[in-house]
Order: structure tokens, then sequence, then C-alpha cells
């Protein structure tokens, strides 16, 4: 390969591509021939930068000049200043929240500087679709350690030893279940990584996948060697098809360079990799129903025990592992589990990848250790809210998990402290909220999905939770009674303890999360037939102030059921029978006059 | 619609090979039957799976109507996928669905008219960084406004292919 001055990496993550990413390399692409540059200047198209604000987005070496938020027009400037003349081109650098340019390399800014990355070593830095470039920054190492150096039993231990813990929500200890599916006598024994990343507001699987997919399989193979297994499965949801095809790629290189198939470099070890595409079921990403679902079967739950670690696929010992956590295997092999437990807390060792979402300056992945407090997470290196307004709640653990006032804010992020607020860590994915939402209304959206996906399997789950959801729409409407909130409370209760999976168990947590923390909002909803947040339907009204209308007609053009009335210059008024909220009117009023109140 | 049956076999027969594992391949081969369908599987299709697998018509069934991502009916060119899940629900999620309904004169779950749209709506696409976002076949448009929508729309209408 010719030496090469400069290096785009040009983040290719799906948020930057549903940005406008391929525009942005093709115009660079067209630049570059046109000055010539194709031998000087490389182009490499890399997984998610997790700045996903920021986006499209890329990284010029050998600088590490940092620019954001491009555009075709960007691209040409940046070749014609940067590129051919040298000199970097200052607005479109990051700029910190008062305007100021900040330091132009990408590690030197805030949001990457205070990163940890051991799950995401290479996401951003690496083209995905090329094997050399894993290689080339230690890929494959730690399988061949495992192979020449180590036994089964001392990979298992080593894993133990580094007391790393389930990525995917319930933090089960890693070495255990390994230990637990080596044991298991079937004849055949499976590897499963659980890709079925269907938590509201995570996505760091889905970015490992894009930007790293060999990590997976690097991890996989230890694992089959460390189990004793000879075939895996990666399980992806159908809805990240660019995750798929990276994967796929992955495995043929893999294949091609003899790190899956036969005799694995040269040992006795065999070991071949299988991908999976679910077709939309949320509760596939339960253990016992994506085995269902592998087989090709209803994506259903069964009862646990036997687990998986005994009876998985085709009733055979099966480790199933999700993307993060297999992610964390490679570094941990050959840097030992004393390195990783020197990072992050005591009982939460290594780092955990979060997805900030929601109302917050910087979205996108962050990955930090274990313990970093909450305040830290999302002020520091999420920025803040980013709608003036202050942060009110952030929601961890999805569907399963509950929602962190925000007086909590100094409590560290761990599995354990997270558990004793009524929240769960999950997969990760953090919701910020801002006083402009309602919590009622977040309990019951989370029940509208547990409704929409439980798989009917168990009573609990199918009827308690639309139950649930029954109660909160009176509650929204209007008609709540303070009953409602002790039947609320006892029906959660009864379903924690009875439902059949983790889905359906822990489907009441957003309800009873924000009952105990905004009793008073709920209390609102009841007795005032009041939402503060001005977020429920049935609970608000549109109002035009007489004082700011000039009598547009705007408003009443746009209205879709004729409620507003009124004559040209003069004030108008809104018949609230008729309305129906759409919020239309506030949108093309340019004079403010339209407010939404409650009662 | 005619049915190209022998088109059925041929894609079951063809995963049969690739699996490596004997058993059953059930699910993949609804996705490439779906696939060759343009987007869902007819009955006669669902037959000859049933036939190629030696399994009764009834499991197919069971299968195909349990994933959302199946579909039994004929849906448009343009299957809209709304995420309508918590982070873009808190950052406008609401205002698109409203939009697309208006501008396509559908509910979720119909197709226009002329074939050209089918609106659905999806769990989290995992683009919560750019929130609100919608997945249109196998392309996702981010950062939306009711006014971008529109725009997609119109583009789409105007038979320019995605993005």
């Amino acid at each position: 390969m010719a030496l090469t001055a400069n290096t785009i990496l040009i983040c290719a993550g799906g948020a930057c591509i549903s940005s406008g990413e391929e525009s942005v390399k093709q115009a660079l692409e067209r630049e570059i021939s046109k000055y010539a540059l194709q031998d000087a200047v490389r182009i490499v198209e890399t997984g998610c930068m997790g700045a996903c604000s920021l986006g499209p987005l890329m990284v010029i070496y050998p600088e590490g000049v940092f620019y954001q938020k491009l555009t075709p027009k960007a691209a040409q400037e940046i070749v014609e200043e940067h590129l051919l003349k040298g000199r970097v081109v200052e607005k479109y650098l990051y700029k910190g929240p008062t305007g100021e340019v900040v330091p132009q390399v990408a590690e030197k800014l805030p949001f990457f500087s205070r990163q940890v990355r051991i799950v995401t070593r290479n996401v951003g830095f690496i083209d995905p679709k090329n094997i050399e470039e894993y290689i080339a920054r230690d890929g494959y190492f730690a399988l061949a350690k495992v192979l020449r150096e180590m036994t089964p039993e001392e990979v298992i231990e080593e894993v133990k030893k580094s007391g790393l813990r389930g990525r995917g929500g319930a933090g089960f200890p890693t070495g255990l279940k390994w230990e637990l599916t080596r044991k298991g006598t079937s004849q055949k024994k499976f590897v499963v990584c659980n890709a079925d990343e269907g938590d509201p507001g995570a996505f760091m699987d889905r970015s490992v996948l894009e930007g790293d997919p060999h990590t997976v399989l690097e991890a996989m193979i230890i694992a089959g060697y460390a189990i004793g297994a000879n075939q895996g499965y990666i399980y992806v949801r159908a809805e990240y098809p660019l995750a798929i095809e990276r994967l796929n790629t992955a495995i043929s290189q893999a294949r091609e360079y003899g790190f899956l198939g036969s005799n694995i470099m040269g040992t006795e070890f065999s070991f071949d990799i299988e991908i999976r595409i679910g077709a939309g079921a949320f509760v596939c990403g339960e253990e016992t129903a994506l085995i269902a679902s592998i087989e090709g079967k209803r994506g259903q739950p069964r009862v646990k025990p036997p687990y998986p670690a005994e009876r998985g696929v085709w009733d055979c010992s099966t480790l199933i592992n999700n993307v993060e956590t297999f992610a964390n295997i490679p570094p941990i092999i050959l840097k030992g589990a004393d390195w990783f437990k020197s990072i992050g807390t005591e009982n939460s060792p290594g780092t955990k990848v979060f997805a900030l979402a929601g109302k917050i300056v910087n979205t996108g992945l962050v990955e930090v250790p274990m313990g970093i407090t909450l305040k830290e997470l999302l002020y520091e290196i999420g920025g803040g809210s980013s709608t003036g307004k202050p942060i009110k709640a952030v929601q961890t653990g999805g569907p399963s998990g509950g929602c962190i006032p925000a007086q909590y804010f100094d409590t560290p992020v761990d599995y354990d402290s997270l558990q004793k607020l009524g929240a769960i860590m999950g997969s990760g994915g953090m919701i910020v909220m801002d006083e402009d939402d309602c919590m009622v209304d977040v309990a019951k959206f989370f029940l509208e999905f547990t409704v929409d996906e439980s798989c009917g399997k168990c009573t609990p789950c199918r009827e308690g939770t639309r139950q649930m959801l029954r109660i909160l729409e009176k509650i929204t409407s209007g008609e709540g009674t303070e009953e409602d909130l002790y039947e609320l409370e006892a029906l959660g209760e009864t379903i924690k303890d009875t439902a059949l999976c983790g889905l359906g168990q822990t489907a009441p947590n957003p309800v009873l999360s924000t009952l105990e923390y905004y009793r008073d909002e709920y209390e609102m909803h009841v007795k005032e037939k009041r939402c503060p947040a001005l977020k429920c339907k049935d609970l608000t009204r549109y109002v035009i102030d007489e004082s700011k209308c000039v009598g547009c007609t705007a408003c009443a053009r746009v209205c879709p059921v004729n409620a507003i009335s009124g004559e040209v210059r003069k004030a108008h008024v809104i018949d609230n029978e008729k309305c129906v909220r759409c919020g239309s009117c506030i949108e093309v009023c340019r004079f403010n006059a339209i407010n939404k109140v409650s009662p | 619609m005619k049915v190209d049956l022998s088109e059925v076999r041929k894609i079951v027969n063809q995963a049969k090979t690739e699996s490596l594992q004997e058993g059953d391949m059930l699910v993949n081969i609804l996705h490439c039957v779906q696939d060759h369908f343009g987007n869902f599987i007819p009955p006669e299709a669902a037959e000859i799976v049933a036939q190629e697998l030696d399994i009764p018509l009834s499991k197919v069934y069971e299968v195909l109507t349990f994933y959302t991502m199946f579909s039994t009916k004929p849906r448009g060119k343009y299957v809209i996928r709304v995420c309508v899940n918590l982070p873009c629900h808190v950052t406008g999620g609401r205002q698109i669905m409203e939009t697309l309904k208006e501008e396509l004169k559908i509910d979720v779950g119909e197709t226009t008219a002329d074939g050209m749209f089918t609106l659905e709506t999806t769990s989290c696409l995992g683009l919560c960084g750019v929130s609100p976002v919608i997945m249109v076949n196998d392309t996702y448009y981010g950062d939306l406004t009711p006014k971008k929508v529109r725009e997609i729309i119109e583009k789409l209408r105007a038979g320019g292919d995605e993005k």
C-alpha cells in the first residue's frame, strides 16, 4: 500500500447515513479526484463515532481534526482548504455551548476525552469491512493466545476473575455462565450472540456490529473453545440491515483467513458461525424466546429452569451472551483480568456503553467506567439539556426500567445502585426528559409498548398489563380516581411476581417507579384533572390570547377540523369541543398568540 | 396476481443447503419468500413452504403471523415504518405520525389505493441520536420535522428512489 499524506475517517454509522453521509462522501471523492489527490488521500468509512447529534462527521489524520455537521458543499471547501492548502476550515469545527471553537482534535473534545473505550475500542477508528484493519489493532490476537497457550478451563477462569457481568441488562456473571455451559452434558453445544437489541433508546450493540463486527466473531470463537462448542449463531434483528450486511462480510473474511471453519489457526479446534435474522418481535431478546426463534418457531419464552446452559438451542447446552458482553472478551484475554478489574467499581468492573437520547445536547454513544455519576454522564459528557429547560428525569432500562428524578443524579451508575432506585441498568439506554414531559404519559407509553409486544403466553403479562394500561388511559383522559393509583400498584406487584419471563416481570417498572417519585403528578391528574406538563390531550385546552392575535387567519386555515373561527384582522377563538389538539395552529402562529393550558 | 410456485420451491431448497445445522429454517425461508414477492407472503407460497419442509400449513401460519415484519396481505411499494418509541416520542414523533397519516390519507397498517405506500410502526430502530426517525424500506431518515416528511413523500411519489 502506498503511503498516503492524509487519511479521512468518515462516520458511516446508521445515524450519519440517515443525515446524509453518502452525499458528503461522494462530494469528497469527486473533489479529491478533481485535484488528482487520489494517491495522497485515503477515505475510510468507519462505524459510528458516537457523536450522533453532530453528524455527518469526519476526522482528518494525521492531525486528527474533527469536522462536524457536514454537507457536500462543506466537503468541497475542506478539500480545497484543508487538503490542498493545509488550512483548517474553522466553520465546520465543533463549537462549545458558548460558541467558542474548542480543540480541533477529536480526542480532546470533552465528549470523547472522558470516555474509556474497551467495547468500542475500534468503532469509528477502522474500516469495518476490512479484516486487516481489525488485525492491525491486535484483532484475533486474543484468539491466537487462547488457542496456543490456554486450556479451556484457563480461559473460563480468566473471564471469571475479571468479574465481567452480562451487559444485556440483568448483569449475570459471564464467567459463571461459561462454566455452567461447559459443564452441560449434551453432546453438541452452541454459542449464541444475542444481537436482538430491542430496548427503546439503546443502540450500542448496533454500533459495535456495524463498526467492529470482527470483535464479536473473535469473542464467540473464544467462547466456543472455552465451552466446547463448534457452532455459533448470531441472532440479529431485521431492523438492522446494515449490521447484517457487515456481519456477513466479516464472517466470509474470517473464513477466508482461517479464523472460522475447520482447524482454526492450524489447531484441532473447529468453529463456524451462522446469522439468524429476527422478524420484528421484541420478546425475542429474552433468551428462551430467542432460542425458539432460532429454531424457526414463534418467539415465545418458556419457564426457566432449565436454563439455556442446560437446555438451549435444539435442547443442547447453549451459551447466550449479548454483543457488548462479547466485545469485552478479547481485551480481557489480552490484557488480563487484573487490568479489567482496575476499571469501574468492585461489583461492576469495566465500562458500560450508554446511549444518550431525548432532550440532551450530545446525543449518541459514550463508553464510560462503571461508577461514574449520572450528573457527570448527563452534564459533563452529555452537555446537559438541549431545550434550555432543566432536566427533570432520565429513563433507564427501557420498558423494563424506571425513571430516575434529577435529585438522584449523584448516584453512581452501576448495576446495584440503579436497582436500588427502582430502575435498572438494562442495556444502557438513557432517555432524557424535561418538564414538558408528563410522567404519567411516559408510563402509559411504555405500557402501550408492552401490551403490544406481549407474546400472550402467560396471563399476568397478557391481561395484567392491558388492565394497567386501561387504568392509565382513564387517568390521562381525566377520569381517574385515587383508588386507581392503589389499583395500579397492586396490579404491578402481582405482575412482577407472577409473569413468566423477564419482559413480563419487569413490565410494571415504568409505572411503579414513576408512581413512587412522581406521585404528585399522578394526583394532579386524578384530583385536579390537570396535566402540569400539558401533554395529556384530554386535560389540556388551546386558547388564543386576544391581545396578541392580529387576525391573520393562518390558524383557521390550517386547522384540520375547522375549530377556529373569527373575522379577518380580529381576534380568533378556538372551539374546544371541536379541537383535536393537534398543535398545527401553534406551529403556524407567528405572533405566539396561541397557548396550551391545563385545565 | 400470478404466483410463480417453482421459484418458491427453489428458495426453500436453496435455504436448506445453506444452513449449517439440520433443522427448522422457517423464519429465514419466510424472509426470502417475502423478499421475493415484494414484501408479503401469498397463501399459495405459504402452502409450498409447508409442503417442502413437510410441516402442516398451520405451523407456517403460526410463525408468520407472530412476527410483525411478515405480512399475509400485499403491501405498498414503499413500506414506511415509523419509530414509536420513547426517544422519538419525546422529540416530536407523534407529529411525524400525524403528518404521514394526513399526507397519505391512510391509518397505520393500511396501504394507499395506488399501492405506493404502506404505513406501519416499528420498535426502536436504534437511531435515537437523530430522533425522530422513520425507515422507508431499508433506508433510514432521521432528525425529522413535518416539513422534511412531506418532502420525502413528495420525492418518493415523483419516483425518486429513496435517498
